[in-house]
């Protein structure tokens, strides 16, 4: 297909004039590609703020007593940090940004169900983002409870909390609305003869993730609110003192916040499982397993809580339950993970930096879920619970696995949404330094953590300071690969050169239409495969 | 092989391994197989993919084996924790008390110290009480952890195994000093034990101060001193009837430290901070402390020259 020929005929989504002109075309659109981009460039700025906040933290914590900041500053950047990235970078994350610009792309339609309402959650979404933004700037200080929040210390805490957590709950009807929204649209747009099985299998992920948003997010909305009514007017729900139960508070919290996390992994997966077999020339292997692994995931997370909880107190019936499940819930992760590399086998393998980053993805993401094994065996979590091992967990899985599919799916697909190319060769550098960074930033932890040291400590012991030291330098490794990369794909995005409609010989529909899509995407009809990885 | 510090650390060590063992055995495995098919099918040496269909064997294979895996892993981890859960009925009880942000151990007869001081190779169960927030009870050495919740009595147990002293941390966070709410679990010999025990002084009945009392039962010694030394907040000693420095919005002005003073730093604390003092810290007491409370409350503060 000759993409010169066609450029003229078409206009790309990027240059289509509509009602309103300049920054009013973007802020009143409701083109899912374009509400797409502009959540793309809130989570990048909040992003690099979270960023700063870690990097002080590592500064702090290069040397026992203080570093640079004083206890008190240290515990509202950590949780300043926790609820940026956690409620307004990863949460949303890849649902918004790619899902919003692909999800409608793949299973051939031409805009999601609701484009109004898409343009609501965006609002909502930005609201939320000024909310918890200025709770950190208000009179009585950043809130200081930890993203999660824990009753009693929050509910008497003198910190701005009561803004920080109805920020959260701003942010969680943009998330149940977007939740809603696409499962409407992968219900009702599909193009003719697209069946469920048809589907490509990012679709199916964002399909399982929206679920989860929509049944889950409402417990964590509800959540808060007792908190602030217990803030407000003493309603006794969680502090004891006034007749209320504090372990409640972490059962409900964690009823949203365990599925929560699947929310940030599955699109990860779903984006690792598009990358794969286009730098592979190959079928995907074991598409029905993938499709409904989606959902067992998202199924069985939500019965998995209590492995939060495994100190606080509970029954031992809930003890080995929670343990029990937690450790089902690995298995189809892990067959996700057999099903890439049987994709690999016999493949044509292209090394371009969205591959790198998959294969990035793999490598930590079993970190992350193998030592995740280890918090689900309770003889072992008793020893890193709340030691700075969870941390070092969290941040393989949510940062090698969230962070790195974003930053994969980002150069897969920065072509398609710009019609331009990056440099290759900085890339792969960048990713190069980044994952290196990476693993000195946070590998140390599991070894400090199973050795006992504590997590938001501002203060550590002589015995830890190697890791911390070491940790702190992948910090700056770390940000210094992601300037670079992010620089690269602006730079890229500006003034690359053109790219073509399919820049990587990839068989799903977005590859079918000219870089970047025209306003509704498809202006001819399109052939729909029975299986979207159909090299043959 | 595995240290002898508490009866649990050989099933938690047990389970590190083995666990441990089979995901640096798949970390391994799966590393190899992309490095092997990434220089063997590079598409330089392999411009043409050859396509495989899906077998269903396989994948019911791969399917059934990590169920089974994790099946085994997850009764190592029951195994292991188990004990953590039988309490010998011989044991010693010591109530640790955790509050912000130190730790008080109670034995029996009212006796109670600073340090957690245990008998080696005997049974000692630690009922886990907290005075305000949740705390953690966890001594890295032993293997054990437990929430110190309030409003509920969690416990711990162990058997130390080895003589010495052992870091103990406050793992859940609770404000701003979290990280220095730690203390020792020193293990030594019976008859040590005995001696010590036995000098160990008798709990003072409690002090009949009434505003001692309520300063006590919330709290406000976590962070305002009785005796002169500036913490977190600023010390009550000599604090009745002298002239403050406080900042508002930004501004300083100077207060005199009277009753008015008093109730309103109890109720609006972030109003008025006595400058050089962080803001936000101090939650608001109001509904918490009655007004009559704040009264006994400053009636010992004027004792407290």
């Amino acid at each position: 297909m000759s993409n010169d020929k066609e450029k003229t005929e078409y206009v790309s989504y990027l240059e289509h004039q509509g009602k309103y002109k300049g920054i009013f075309s973007w802020i009143f659109t409701m083109d899912h590609k374009r509400i797409g981009l502009l959540y793309l460039y809130a989570i990048v700025a909040l992003f690099f703020v979270g960023a700063i906040m870690g990097l002080l933290m590592r500064i702090e914590l290069i040397a026992p007593g203080e570093t640079i900041m004083k206890p008190q500053t240290y515990n509202g950047i950590f949780t300043v940090h926790g609820i940026i990235m956690i409620f307004m970078v990863v949460i949303p994350g890849l649902s918004v940004v790619f899902g919003n610009f692909f999800l409608p792309i793949l299973i051939g339609a031409k805009d999601v169900a609701f484009p109004k309402l898409n343009r609501f959650s965006w609002w909502i979404y930005i609201a939320g983002c000024i909310l918890a933004v200025a709770s950190q700037f208000m009179k009585d200080g950043p809130p200081d409870t930890g993203w999660s929040f824990y009753a009693p210390y929050s509910t008497s805490t003198g910190t701005n909390v009561i803004m920080a957590t109805f920020a959260a709950f701003v942010l969680g009807f943009s998330s149940i609305l977007t939740g809603l929204n696409f499962i409407v649209t992968i219900h009702q747009l599909r193009a003719p003869g697209m069946k469920f099985f048809n589907m490509p299998l990012f679709s199916w992920a964002i399909y399982a993730t929206a679920w989860t948003q929509l049944l889950a997010t409402p417990i964590v909305g509800i959540t808060l609110l007792m908190l602030i009514a217990e803030r407000l007017f003493g309603i006794g729900f969680f502090n004891p003192d006034l007749g209320g139960d504090p372990v409640l508070f972490e059962h409900l919290f964690w009823i949203y916040s365990h599925p929560a996390v699947y929310i940030m992994i599955l699109p990860a997966l779903g984006i690792i499982t598009e990358i794969i077999p286009t730098f592979c020339q190959k079928k995907i292997y074991g598409y029905k397993a993938i499709a409904l692994s989606s959902l067992a995931i998202a199924g069985v997370g939500f019965l998995v809580w209590g492995h939060h909880m495994f100190t606080s107190g509970m029954s031992n019936q809930a003890r080995w339950f929670f343990s029990l499940l937690t450790f089902l819930v690995a298995v189809p992760s892990a067959i996700k993970v057999f099903n890439w590399l049987a994709t690999m086998y016999k493949g044509s393998i292209d090394m371009k930096p969205p591959f790198l980053y998959a294969l990035a993805f793999i490598f930590l993401f079993t970190i992350g879920g193998t030592t995740g094994l280890l918090l689900g065996s309770i003889a072992t979590n008793v020893q890193v619970h709340d030691t700075s091992f969870v941390v070092a967990h969290f941040h393989y899985i949510i940062f090698g696995g969230m962070g790195f599919a974003f930053f994969g799916a980002i150069h897969y697909w920065l072509p398609k949404m710009y019609g331009r190319m990056y440099n290759m060769r900085i890339a792969t550098i960048a990713w190069g330094i980044i994952f290196v960074g990476f693993n000195l930033l946070y590998f140390p932890q599991f070894i400090i953590g199973m050795q006992g040291m504590p997590r938001r400590y501002f203060d550590y012991l002589p015995q830890f300071q190697t890791g911390q030291v070491i940790s702190t330098i992948g910090g700056f490794i770390l940000i210094i690969g992601t300037v670079i990369m992010v620089y690269n794909l602006i730079k890229g995005a500006r003034s690359g050169e053109p790219a073509p409609a399919n820049p990587w010989h990839g068989s799903t529909l977005e590859w079918q239409i000219p870089s970047p899509p025209s306003l509704e995407n498809f202006d001819e009809a399109l052939a729909i495969k029975s299986n979207p990885y159909d090299y043959e | 092989m595995f240290s002898s510090a508490s009866n649990f650390v050989h099933g938690v060590d047990k389970a590190f391994l083995i666990i441990g063992g089979f995901s640096i055995f798949f970390l391994v495995s799966f590393t190899i197989i992309m490095i092997y098919f990434v220089v063997k099918y590079n598409r330089k040496k392999h411009p043409k993919a050859t396509q495989v269909k899906d077998n269903t064997w396989l994948e019911v294979t791969w399917t059934t084996l990590p169920v089974l895996l994790v099946i085994f892993m997850f009764y190592i981890g029951w195994e292991g924790f188990l004990p953590m859960r039988q309490v010998p009925k011989d044991a010693m009880e010591v109530d640790a008390i955790g509050k912000m942000w130190s730790w008080v151990f109670e034995y029996p007869g009212q006796k109670q110290a600073d340090t957690l001081v245990v008998p080696i190779d005997k049974a000692v169960k630690v009922n886990l009480i907290s005075r305000d927030v949740i705390h953690g009870f966890f001594v890295p050495a032993f293997r054990i952890k437990e929430d110190v919740v309030p409003g509920q009595t969690n416990f711990s147990w162990f058997i130390p195994g080895e003589l010495g002293e052992f870091d103990l941390f406050c793992s859940a966070y609770c404000g701003v000093n979290h990280s220095y709410m730690s203390a020792i679990v020193k293990v030594v010999p019976q008859k040590e034990f005995d001696k010590w025990y036995a000098a160990l002084p008798v709990k003072k009945k409690e002090d009949d101060n009434l505003g001692l009392k309520v300063i006590d039962k919330n709290g406000c010694t976590a962070c305002h001193s009785l005796d002169g030394k500036s913490s977190v907040g600023p010390t009550f000693k000599g604090l009745y009837g002298s002239q403050r420095e406080v900042t508002e919005n930004g501004k300083t002005k100077t207060l005199t430290a009277d009753s008015k003073y008093i109730t309103n730093s109890i109720y609006d604390p972030n109003k008025d901070v006595v400058s050089g003092f962080p803001q936000g810290v101090m939650k608001s007491y109001k509904g918490i402390i009655k007004e009559e409370d704040i009264k006994l409350v400053e009636e010992y503060l004027k004792s407290l020259k």
